[in-house]
């Protein structure tokens, strides 16, 4: 980094951080036993979220300069959040470090994204047996789900650079899923009544867990709502978010919005935590834009997850019922953290006849999914998931219960990679609820 | 600092365990307090006491002063490295290195999470009592030089009663071993004693032995509210007369009660003056004839609200009030002061109007809560660093309450420590005398001054380091 990128990067951060914010940690450190990465890296304060906002505010305060290091501590970190509801302060650490990331990636706009992803397919992939491993079973998902495609269309993979883009290019193209039917709009009610809702499907859930949909708006209907799903809705914008990509992460929130609001229903149902958080924070995202401030913010408050209303709407109270096995659940971090939705997936987890449901240690850590985390921090990612999968076997469970697409994909790259895909299955919540309400059905 | 002496302890304690990057030296030039900061010049992490040791003999060689740190979540200032040098982590030495069921002792190293300590000796039936609210995060290591107290303080005492042995790294490099497992020894001076609450400015612990006690087999939790603090407060002390030593006796005063119901609406009446929130733990029949007992009393003295936990879901809704005070607190301003003036039990009801005197006179708003069973306050004030004239008349209330704190024979810190923070007013508490007298323990121990320098004492030149 030249010393003109630094001055740039420092009056950056003068112009663009919440200083009130930074101001607010005072540094107490309740956060660091729960960050991953501080624990990871051996209780380095450096990998903490109280190192990270200091280093932050010393930008800032021209205490220090922004350099390699410090950005990499900043993209090393999983974004899970776990720091905010430990903080008795209230920080929203959130909020600045994705502020940090979007300045140190506009001021090196391509040569960051690149060096990083050339390191880690060049460096740390293709030299690596067992990476490649990895990597090539995420290829796989990634292709036979139709994410291939939709990825391109949402240009997603214009966040990442020639490099990786070439490569996604160059892979024989395997089949991909035909133009999918013109799904409906409007679904019905079963039983009685009781809300309008409307539904957010989530540019993956809607390709690559088609079926996760598809289980979702029928627990839906079973609670008594009527479900309208926008077809003008978009990719939520998270990974733009999250990566550093803060502009076009504001022009897919206006398009959300803007489609929202011509259905108007009670609620937006989401079931992915990861959108879900980003889209309850569209209200801060946009909370600059005079014309727009105010439609985010109503549109945030009506933001729920499926297993919320189900919990609202009593559906654990109806019959269901599975073969016994031992289930677990790993939260969503940003269903968790962000939404504050950890009470509920339990509940209708416990609420099935049959399974036993087995706490697993930790289960509020992050599984290193993160996003794209996973991908671009395949080393790191793949010591967070070692540590989840040993939580997980000390549980026996035979079914990971998941409220998110990315965790969900990770879980099944960890039971891959334990070699333990005959005895377990990684499911997302609603799959496993529809499972028991048929099972229940069958008598 | 020289190459060649970086060069030396990379030597000593590996490549990896010396840091001199300009991020970690940043990441390690500051503590929970607010207002200080200064840079390191390397950070040192080693594996074992040798390794201490070696590390410490080169300092000692060339007058680098050595900050030792836990997880930094003191409020005094005293893992900020004043003058610059090595700081000292335990990241490695962290493990538990013994738990004797026979002699009821925890062998452990310094870098033990507090927290993780509590929770292995409770797997045995065990209890180790003192319960910072920090335990989550802070090491023991932390706790033994800060003396730390916690909760469960009015029954079970501070650190300082569960320390029976250190190994510790004197500023020469020589290594000393203080007491052991032992409930009886007088062989000369009480070193142990010494070094817990020392601040980390006489030498480092590598080692320590801890006292530990069975585990009480019950607990229960109640609540009482009271329209006049001298209620409470004679509440306090009736349940002391009256032969009860409750596991703890929590304190929060109106103006803390009001910010935490207007944030959190737990239910608390806003008109209360104070609150106390009391907990018993021991054997079963002994818990419920206290907890009825003193229900008893806290009506007696004119006990608006007396509210007993039935089971823990109640016990817990009882404690949030108490369990969210600093952090609604925090939330007000940026910046929050925690303090820690002590007076004896039965000045508490004096020392909290003094202190609501205080800040209308300043004009700064302080929320008081705290350990009312052993007279431990919290004043804490949300207040914003960056605004100078207002920091000003903060500063101005805090000395004032110290001085108010000594006179009702008190002291300027119950339990966080001087360190650089609290250094101008240590004379308050200890006279000339005091001074003069811990200024050559200081120099008997450490004649270059190498232990966390610019801590405890207080030299009129060095006027705050970096206060911003
Ligand atoms: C929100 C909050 C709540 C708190 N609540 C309480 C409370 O209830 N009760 C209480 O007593 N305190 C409390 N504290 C203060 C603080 O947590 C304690 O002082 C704690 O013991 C510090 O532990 P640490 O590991 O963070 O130590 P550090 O802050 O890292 O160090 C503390 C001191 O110990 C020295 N030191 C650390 N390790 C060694 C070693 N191995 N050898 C020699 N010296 C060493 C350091 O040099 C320093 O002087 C609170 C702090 C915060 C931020
Ligand atoms: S977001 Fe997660 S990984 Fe990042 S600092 Fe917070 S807790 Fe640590
Ligand atoms: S818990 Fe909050 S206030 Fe404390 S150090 Fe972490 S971010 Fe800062």
């Amino acid at each position: 980094m030249n010393t003109a990128v630094k001055e740039r990067i420092q009056q950056d951060f003068q112009d663009r951080m919440d200083r009130d914010e930074l101001e607010n940690c005072m540094r107490c450190g309740f956060c660091l036993p729960v960050c991953p990465t501080y624990i990871q890296s051996g209780y380095d304060e450096t990998q903490s979220p109280r190192g990270r906002i200091a280093l932050m505010k010393g930008i800032v305060d021209g205490e220090i300069e922004p350099d390699e290091d410090i950005e990499k501590t900043l993209n090393e970190c999983l974004g899970c959040r776990a720091c905010e509801p430990a903080c008795p302060a209230g920080v929203n650490y959130g909020q600045l470090l994705e502020e940090a990331r979007d300045i140190f990636n506009q001021n090196k706009k391509h040569s960051l994204p690149a060096k990083m992803v050339r390191k880690t397919v060049f460096d740390g992939l293709f030299p690596h047996q067992n990476r490649m491993e990895n990597m090539t079973s995420l290829l796989h998902f990634y292709q036979h789900s139709g994410m291939q495609k939709m990825t391109r269309k949402i240009g997603f993979m214009k966040l990442f650079p020639e490099s990786m883009a070439t490569m996604e290019r160059v892979l024989p193209d395997v089949p991909t899923r035909k133009e999918m039917r013109a799904r409906q709009k409007y679904y019905q009610h079963e039983n009685k009544p009781k809300a309008t809702v409307a539904f957010f499907k989530g540019c993956l859930m809607d390709t690559m867990f088609m079926e996760t949909n598809k289980a979702t708006i029928e627990l839906l209907q079973k609670v008594g709502c009527d479900i309208v799903v926008p077809d003008t809705q978009n990719c939520c914008g998270a990974l733009h978010g999250h990566a550093g990509e803060k502009d076009k992460a504001k022009e897919l929130a206006k398009k959300n919005i803007a489609a929202f609001e011509e259905v108007n229903a009670d609620f937006i149902i989401t079931n992915a935590g990861g959108c879900g958080a980003f889209l309850n924070d569209y209200d801060h995202l946009l909370k600059d834009d005079p014309e727009w401030a105010d439609h985010a913010a109503r549109f945030t408050e009506k933001i729920k997850d499926i297993t919320t209303i189900l919990v609202e709407l009593d559906f654990h109270k109806m019959p269901l019922k599975l073969p016994e096995q031992v289930v677990t659940y790993q939260d969503s971090c940003h269903l968790r953290n962000v939404q504050k939705t950890f009470e509920e997936p339990r509940i209708l987890l416990q609420s099935i006849d049959g399974p036993h449901y087995q706490e697993m240690n930790d289960a509020a850590r992050c599984c290193g999914s993160a996003g794209i985390y996973n991908i671009v921090h395949s080393e790191l990612s793949m010591k967070h998931l070692d540590y989840k999968m040993e939580q997980v076997k000390h549980t026996a469970a035979t079914t990971i219960v998941t409220t998110n697409p990315g965790c969900l994909l990770q879980m099944k790259l960890g039971i891959e990679r334990e070699g333990l895909s005959d005895k377990m299955r990684a499911v997302h919540i609603v799959e496993l609820l529809i499972e028991a309400v048929d099972e229940s059905k069958r008598g | 600092m020289e190459k060649s002496i970086v060069q030396r302890l990379k030597q000593i304690v590996g490549d990896q365990n010396v840091e001199t990057s300009s991020m970690s030296l940043h990441s390690y030039s500051y503590d929970a307090t607010p207002g200080f900061r200064k840079t390191p010049d390397a950070v040192v992490a080693p594996a074992n006491t040798e390794e201490v040791a070696e590390v410490v003999k080169i300092c000692n060689e060339h007058n680098i002063p050595i900050t030792s740190r836990g997880s930094g979540t003191n409020l005094s200032a005293g893992t900020t490295p004043l003058q610059g040098g090595v700081v000292l982590l335990f990241k490695h030495m962290n493990k538990i290195l013994e738990i004797d069921e026979q002699n009821l002792t925890a062998t452990v190293q310094p870098g033990v999470i507090t927290q993780t300590l509590i929770e292995a000796v409770e797997e045995k039936g065990l209890l180790y009592p003192p319960d910072p609210s920090s335990m989550t995060v802070s090491t023991i290591g932390g706790n033994i030089n800060e003396n730390s107290g916690g909760l469960r303080g009015l029954k079970y005492g501070v650190t300082r009663d569960y320390v029976f042995g250190l190994k510790i790294v004197l500023p020469n490099g020589s290594i000393m071993e203080t007491g052991g497992k032992l409930m009886k020894d007088v062989a000369g001076y009480d070193l142990t004693r010494l070094f817990v609450g020392s601040e980390g400015t006489l030498g480092v612990v590598t080692e320590a032995i801890l006292k530990l006690v069975p585990l009480p087999a019950h607990k229960k939790t109640m609540l009482a509210t009271y329209e006049d603090i001298d209620d409470a407060a004679k509440t306090v002390s009736a349940i002391i007369k009256a032969r009860i030593i409750p596991a703890t006796i929590e304190f929060l005063d109106q103006p803390t009660v009001e910010v935490v119901e207007a944030y959190n609406q737990v239910g608390l009446p806003t008109d209360a003056q104070a609150i106390l929130l009391i907990e018993q733990d021991g054997p079963e029949s002994v818990v419920t004839s206290d907890i009825e007992k003193m229900a008893g009393i806290c009506k007696e003295f004119s006990a608006v609200t007396v509210n007993i936990a039935k089971d823990e879901e109640e016990a817990n809704a009882l404690t949030t009030a108490r369990r969210s005070a600093l952090s609604t607190i925090a939330r007000l301003r940026p910046t929050t002061f925690l303090e820690d003036a002590t007076v004896p039990r039965s000045q508490v009801a004096p020392m909290v109007k003094a202190i609501n005197e205080i800040a209308i006179k300043y004009d700064v708003k302080i929320c008081t809560f705290g350990h009312a069973g052993d007279g431990n306050l919290h004043p804490t004030v949300p207040t914003d660093v960056r605004n100078k004239e207002e920091f000003h008349r903060v500063e101005q209330a805090f000395a004032e309450i110290f001085e108010k704190a000594v006179e009702l024979g008190g002291t300027i810190t119950g339990e966080h420590g001087v360190g650089a923070m609290k250094a101008p007013y240590l004379k308050l508490k200890l006279g000339e005398a005091g001074i003069q007298a811990m200024k050559g323990i200081k120099q008997s121990f450490d004649p270059n001054d190498i232990m966390n320098p610019g801590k405890l004492f207080f030299e009129a030149d060095q006027e705050e380091v970096s206060h911003r």
